[in-house]
């Protein structure tokens, strides 16, 4: 069975697959077998005939395996990402210690699930506090589930008025899962430019809307950095037109205590627990993306919701007629909504104040030591994050894309790239406030370094990174050539090395 | 009092740098009106001993719930890797020069994947089953035009009531095929009463009730349909049953929390998508490739974004941005440390216990509702009071499902795994 | 950027060549720059019926997937399989062996409305800011 090692004989191999490891008989893990192990005859018909396909390795191996393979890897507990919109701030390691509590638990285990639910329902109100909203759900699994969530709340609420209204529109600063969302939630959207000064103008949105705009999706700060000024005026132009304000709300780092979406006339919004409120990002997830909505669409939400009689057990209830029905198999990422439970009252409302005002004052201070040195496209003040361009690099040769490749030989992540679209080449840096002032002035100094290097030796930079285990890799030879298994590496003969 | 690392001096040189007096200054640009005067009114901040004060509840010990959430043994070693800081601590690998070790561990997780339902591609995860089954449904509108998804009433109702409410925007009809009160298998006769060429069919294996469903005779009708998919909901079972793919589904979907994600009172779960040559293009979700660098490496990278919702936006196959990442990196190493050998032990303790307790309860006087062939789960009666009196003692006999299916009165779906002692069950029996 | 005057243009920046009644299509060199390395290309098949401005398949980079448009209505007589195996002809030769499908054509006076080379290299000129 071993497969094959790689696609190419000739490329280097710095850790081989799991399954060139295998061989017939290396796995000994003991198992609990409480029962006496023999499948009954009306099943055998059923049965797979043939071996499990799974490698066959010994576990001191397979730990060695993957050990090598996470010291490959980088983490927030390593370094700094300065990623924009991302808010990658460090994951506190109480949460992680509480969430190991709720482990065993299965769902249907009625007494403990009683506590969580407790501690559910309190998250919802801290949410709610925190958002100035008036009801919340905490069962999508992540941002952009919860935007569809939302979505699918505002279409059910005009399916109800009788109304029929299918478009959505959407700032050219949106990320890219807003369109999505509201494709799948059934909605065309609408692109409206953001002003000349980062923003999004009132006279805009009004010059766009008709009595087929259901709502405006809208960011804020948006992935400029810059807050909507005008989005007060834009609720109202939207609720006179009976539409409504959907915020998407990955940028909520810049604004705990200090403003409110619901103040701003907010009606619908999605948190990114996985992003403002600490919880680990896992590499690509489990994250958490609860809804908030005002009362006018507490109806609508999905269910189960969260029930107390007093003085009886916390419970889940599927009695809501008006609701869009369930988004989620259970209650979403349960463990990733304790930990940002915790991280809630961790920090109390002043941490939280304390960690927005934070956030805000370390961008401003990346963008004070490196405005001088590359292109800043807007003028206008932002919050925790900005975005830069490679203008002046251009001019030399060097992109955004060579600049973010070198910064991983300092020991950074690079900051999100070419994103938003309205910028060209841009680099979208959010520090969050938990990065000391020192590691502030070593990414700041080591873009200056790299600035540098363009202007003396720009060559140089096109094979950055050094250090990093691999470097410039090449993702036109991965789509055309489409290895997605190691049974593929099986099929592929010599002829298939390169093309 | 947070993890802001900053001391006066620091505040005070970055306001220097910035060139203002106040910190106040920099919050300029938010209207007056939308400033917040009062604390937000949330408890803290409580240091970490108060914090592990807080009360939680005790799990019951004596369990046989299932029906979608599996409890499993985890090997330690999972944990011991998983809980890793550059595992849990970073980010998408969109950036491949450092995260190799996730791009690799997640790639290693496809073609295990891939292996186990027989199918030529996985996705690097979806949120968990339900949502896995309606992004399957999304994808056989997007293939082939249909204007009917067709499920079977015995697949999870959870998983389907999250699929009427991805398809009640898209103006496809949903329809449910029964089944047959006596087996517990899907109904022949609606079965081959079928005209699927407008259709995408679904069906469930083991189904819900934990009863296994005629595939052959399934895979016959459903090879007239425009589309149809098998949905897995025990992972475990792909250590013993023949594979799904064999069947010649166009994409095997399901839950695989039972890889390596312990039960968690109800997530993060692990939903994950395989599915043909044909429809690798259309498949939601990230994916892993392999190829290689500049300085002649072996390297993986996520490939085929362009479908993806950062790149094609409105058009995207999918609006999945984060998904399950690290849950899937526990099922590549849950796979990884049970071997071959050791999931089909696993699958076969679930069967074997679950036969062996049927046979026990039997001889107390208590009938299963189903006469088919079943997995490790299956359906009894038993009333509601001695149910509860049981869950207060500390034993869950298993899950009620009378609420999904009204016709089986105090219905109550049992399943057993290797994580159940003899303890557990002599008191099971005590009790009934 | 390669602009052959015997071809005519559209705004989505595909080419075209009459053939009598048949017009071969491709995309222009501009188009293929701007995409970067082709790794896919799926075209629709032999016979499907289109009209001017409909989508006749998608062309995929590692950054963007774009639709490809008929210059004028007809039918489809022929699709080119090599592009399957290669689609990196796209851009190594996008007038040529990169032809995607040749149509037949429903009036051939259709490609009257289209840019010839004059036009088109007066419009990629002022797309391009």
């Amino acid at each position: 069975m071993p497969a094959r090692e790689s696609i190419d004989h000739s490329l280097e191999i710095l850790e081989p697959l799991l399954i060139t490891h295998s061989r017939p008989g290396r796995n000994k893990h003991i198992l609990p077998d409480p029962f006496k192990p023999c499948v009954p005859d009306e099943l055998l018909p059923f049965m797979n005939p043939e071996e499990v396909r799974l490698p066959d390795v010994a576990e001191v191996e397979t730990v060695r395996h993957f050990t090598r393979l996470a010291r490959m890897n980088f983490g927030v507990d390593q370094g700094m990402y300065p990623l924009g919109s991302c808010t990658m701030k460090y994951n506190p390691k109480i949460c992680e210690n509480i969430a190991e509590r709720i482990r065993n638990i299965h769902s249907s285990d009625k007494h403990p699930m009683h506590m969580v639910l407790r501690a559910l329902a309190a998250l919802q109100r801290y949410l709610e506090e925190i958002c100035g909203m008036d009801a919340c759900c905490l069962w999508p699994a992540a941002g952009a589930h919860g935007e569809l969530t939302g979505m699918l709340v505002v279409k059910k609420a005009f399916q109800t008025r009788g109304e029929d209204r299918s478009v959505v529109l959407i700032p050219d600063t949106a990320h890219g899962t807003n369109p999505a969302s509201c494709a799948i939630a059934g909605f065309t959207t609408r692109n409206i430019p953001s002003g000349p000064r980062g923003f999004l103008e009132a006279a805009t949105v009004k010059a766009h809307l008709d009595k087929d705009v259901a709502a405006l999706m809208i960011t804020n700060p948006n992935t400029l950095g810059i807050f909507e000024q005008e989005i007060h005026e834009i609720a109202e132009l939207l609720h006179a037109n009976g539409s409504y304000l959907y915020m998407d709300g990955a940028n909520l780092n810049a604004i705990l205590g200090i403003s409110r979406p619901g103040d701003m006339g907010v009606d619908c919004l999605h948190v990114n627990l996985h992003k403002t409120f600490g919880t680990p990002h896992g590499g690509g997830g489990p994250g958490g993306g609860p809804v908030l909505v005002q009362s006018e669409l507490e109806r609508f939400l999905p269910i189960p919701r969260i029930v107390h009689v007093p003085r009886e057990l916390f419970t889940l209830s599927y009695s809501f007629p008006d609701s869009i029905g369930m988004v989620h198999s259970t209650l979403g990422n349960v463990s990733v909504l304790l930990k940002a439970i915790v991280y809630i009252i961790r920090l109390g409302p002043k941490g939280l104040l304390e960690a927005s005002r934070t956030a805000v004052l370390n961008a401003n201070y990346l963008k004070a030591r490196l405005k001088d040195h590359f292109d800043l496209p807007y003028a206008t003040p932002t919050l925790h994050e900005f975005v830069l361009t490679d203008k002046r690099q251009k001019e030399l040769g060097i992109s955004t894309m060579d600049m973010a490749k070198a910064l991983m030989d300092f020991g950074f992540h690079p900051p999100t790239v070419y994103f938003p679209l309205v910028v060209s080449g841009a680099m979208m840096i959010e520090p969050t406030e938990t990065e000391p002032l020192s590691e502030l002035d070593r990414f700041a100094d080591a873009m200056l370094t790299i600035a540098e290097e363009a202007a003396q030796y720009p060559q140089a930079l096109h094979d950055k990174p050094e250090l990093t285990p691999v470097t410039r890799v090449d993702e036109v030879y991965a789509a055309r050539s489409l290895c997605l298994t190691w049974d593929m590496l099986e099929s592929k003969d010599d002829g298939a090395v390169s093309k | 009092m947070s993890f802001v690392p900053h001391d006066q001096a620091d505040r005070q040189h970055m306001l220097e740098t910035i060139g203002i007096q106040d910190e106040e200054e920099l919050f300029a640009t938010i209207p007056q009106n939308l400033r917040l005067t009062q604390r937000l009114k949330i408890p803290g901040p409580l240091d970490e001993e108060n914090i592990r004060r807080i009360p939680q509840g005790q799990f019951s010990h004596v369990c046989f719930a299932g029906g979608g959430i599996y409890r499993h043994h985890i090997p330690a070693m999972v944990d011991a890797l998983a809980n890793r800081q550059e595992f849990y601590t970073s980010y998408t690998p969109y950036q491949p020069e450092i995260s190799q070790g996730v791009l690799q561990s997640i790639f290693e997780f496809q073609s295990m994947m891939a292996a186990l339902t027989g199918m030529y591609v996985s996705n690097a995860s979806l949120y968990d089953g339900a949502t896995a089954l309606a992004e399957a449904a999304l994808m056989a509108i997007r293939a082939k035009q249909i204007k009917r998804v067709l499920v079977t009433r015995a697949t999870n109702p959870r998983f389907r009531s999250v699929l009427k409410t991805y398809l009640d925007n898209t103006g496809v009809k949903l329809q449910e095929i029964p089944f047959d009160m006596a087996s517990g298998q899907v109904e022949r006769f609606s079965l081959e009463r079928l005209n699927g060429e407008d259709a995408a069919l679904f069906v469930q294996n083991p189904n819900f009730f934990g009863i296994l469903e005629p595939m052959d005779c399934i895979a016959k009708f459903a090879r007239q349909s425009a589309f149809w998919g098998i949905v897995v909901s025990e992972a475990v079972s792909l250590g013993l049953l023949k594979r799904p793919g064999d069947y010649g589904p166009d994409c095997v979907v399901g839950e695989a929390q039972s890889f390596g994600n312990p039960p968690n009172a109800g997530g993060p779960l692990l939903g994950f998508m395989c599915t043909t040559k044909e429809h690798l293009r259309r498949m939601p979700g990230r994916v892993v490739g392999l190829t290689k660098d500049s300085r002649g490496r072996q390297a993986f990278c996520l490939t085929l974004a362009t479908r993806e919702q950062h790149i094609r936006r409105e058009k995207a196959t999918s609006n999945i941005c984060t998904n399950e990442g690290l849950c899937a990196i526990r099922a590549a190493l849950y796979l990884a440390a049970m071997g071959p050998r050791g999931l089909r032990a696993v699958a076969t303790q679930c069967v074997a216990g679950a036969h062996q307790i049927l046979q026990l309860i039997q001889q107390v006087g208590r009938q299963p509702v189903f006469k088919g062939p079943f997995f490790h789960e299956f359906v009894v009666q038993l009333d509601a009071d001695k149910r509860k009196a049981l869950e207060d003692d500390g034993i869950i006999p298993g899950v009620p499902i009378e609420y999904y299916y009204p016709e089986i009165k105090n219905g109550l779906l049992v399943a057993v795994t290797e994580m159940n002692t003899r303890e557990d069950w002599k008191c099971l029996l005590e009790n009934l | 950027m390669s602009i052959p005057d015997d071809l005519k243009f559209t705004k989505d920046h595909e080419w075209g060549r009459i053939e009598g009644s048949h017009l071969r299509v491709g995309i222009t060199d501009y188009a293929q720059s701007e995409l970067g390395d082709v790794v896919f290309v799926e075209l629709k098949s032999i016979g499907t019926k289109l009209k001017a401005g409909e989508s006749f398949g998608t062309v995929e980079s590692v950054k963007a997937v774009s639709d490809l448009y008929a210059p004028a209505g007809g039918t489809i007589v022929e699709v080119n399989q090599e592009l399957e195996q290669a689609p990196e002809l796209v851009n190594q030769d996008c007038y040529g062996a990169a032809w995607m499908i040749v149509l037949e054509m429903d009036d051939v006076s259709e490609t009257d409305k289209l840019m010839d080379a004059v036009a088109y290299e007066q419009f990629v000129a002022s797309e391009a800011r």
